[in-house]
């Protein structure tokens, strides 16, 4: 049985995911790094401001929500049950996530958190650090949404929780 | 119509703007099961954001923190241009036709020609240009320290913007704190020579604890005042404080 907190985390964290990954495209096409751009359907926002108004609104929620997940998973005796891969993966995406907001508060406060921006070599690596941590994060959410919809089951659970 | 409502009317058109733009497929999920006209909603609540994240820029911000500085070696060659025109549109000002206005609350309203502005102490700087764009270069700018000019002209330190003109329909402005920090500089010189007319000759005002678009090129007149100037950016949707 997926507990109550355990489901409105999920699905807030799902969103607020696609909310920052899209904005995120958005503004790395205002300046790409590498020589591609994301398709515009793909992006959120309309146009820079639009996308880095979106970006700086959902990381609270982002944020907030991992915050209250954090804690649950602290207070509760909730325990998932994970395959060795399963573990590897979620610590791994977890690790990656934790990159991406210190990498993108230091991109945001270059100068207010230069300690943190400096962890990372500089404002041009932590650039470079937060694409990459998307880009790692990106790849197990196509993973892990394909597997779910391969199991059906899961997704149910998920939404009902038994 | 008050010259005070053709504002309004503006500002309401351009998050009107804000909104048509918004529109892509991403943001039509997001939007999934909401009537369409409730894009203002969408709107009034990104805008609530903004506002939210200057107060929490203007708790983070430290005058006394400063931007990182870094060696000539480092400066980034050549320097970028950037404007919201081409490079050939920048534009061309008569160094002994020029003085810049100063007006608001300060207590001496006299223009200041490049002469004037020399005579002033100068100091110098080699620090981080950063875009909102994202991409970021290094250069060194000197001038007269912000806060040393704000004291000169007896402007109202209390007050809580500092708004600027510039000769290419540019305009911005800044919070009192950040005007007073000390790199905060009225920049003359580009490197160890005046601007250059891309970098925005005559006067610029540099500001490395701020977005690269909070600093004014080509400024032609000053004022202190406590109603809200905006800016070209920031009135059509991007952050005002912009603090780095």
């Amino acid at each position: 049985m997926h507990p109550i907190p355990l489901r409105v985390t999920h699905w807030v964290n799902a969103a607020a995911m696609v909310c920052m990954i899209m904005s995120g495209w958005m503004i790395y096409n205002a300046s790409p790094l590498f020589p591609f751009r994301f398709p515009v359907w793909a992006t959120l926002g309309g146009w820079l401001g639009g996308a880095i108004a979106w970006h700086l609104a959902a990381m609270w929620f982002l944020a907030g929500n991992a915050s209250l997940y954090l804690v649950f998973r602290l207070a509760s005796r909730y325990h998932p049950e994970r395959t060795p891969l399963q573990r590897i993966a979620y610590r791994v995406v977890f690790a990656l996530f934790l990159l991406a907001v210190a990498s993108g508060l230091g991109l945001w406060k270059p100068v207010q958190l230069q300690v943190l921006t400096n962890l990372f070599g500089g404002y041009e690596i932590a650039r470079r650090v937060h694409f990459i941590a998307m880009a790692g994060i990106s790849a197990f959410a196509l993973g892990h949404i394909l597997l779910a919809l391969t199991q059906p089951r899961t997704l149910l659970k998920m939404v009902i929780g038994p | 119509m008050k010259l005070s409502d053709h504002r309004q009317a503006i500002r309401r058109v351009e998050r009107r703007l804000l909104l048509k733009r918004g529109l892509s497929l991403g943001a039509l999920t997001m939007l999934t099961g909401c009537n369409l006209n409730d894009g203002d909603a969408v709107d009034r609540a990104l805008f609530a954001m903004s506002k939210w994240n200057d107060k929490v820029q203007a708790w983070l911000f430290n005058p006394n923190r400063l931007a990182p500085t870094y060696t000539v070696a480092e400066i980034t060659q050549p320097f970028p241009f950037n404007a919201f025109y081409p490079e050939d549109d920048a534009p061309d000002i008569d160094a002994s036709d020029y003085a810049l206005e100063v007006s608001g609350l300060v207590a001496d309203k006299t223009p200041w020609p490049l002469t004037r502005l020399r005579s002033l102490p100068q100091q110098s700087q080699i620090t981080r240009h950063i875009c909102i764009e994202g991409w970021s270069a290094i250069g060194q700018w000197s001038g007269i320290p912000f806060r040393t000019f704000l004291e000169k002209i007896g402007a109202d330190l209390r007050a809580q913007y500092v708004g600027f003109k510039c000769a290419d329909r540019y305009y911005s402005s800044l919070d009192m704190a950040t005007a007073l920090h000390p790199q905060t500089t009225l920049a003359l010189d580009f490197g160890t020579t005046p601007l250059p007319q891309k970098y925005g000759f005559p006067l610029k005002l540099r500001v490395p604890t701020k977005l690269g678009f909070k600093n004014p090129k080509h400024i032609v007149a000053m004022f202190v005042t406590n109603d809200y100037p905006g800016g070209y950016w920031e009135d059509q949707g991007y952050n005002w404080f912009s603090g780095s």
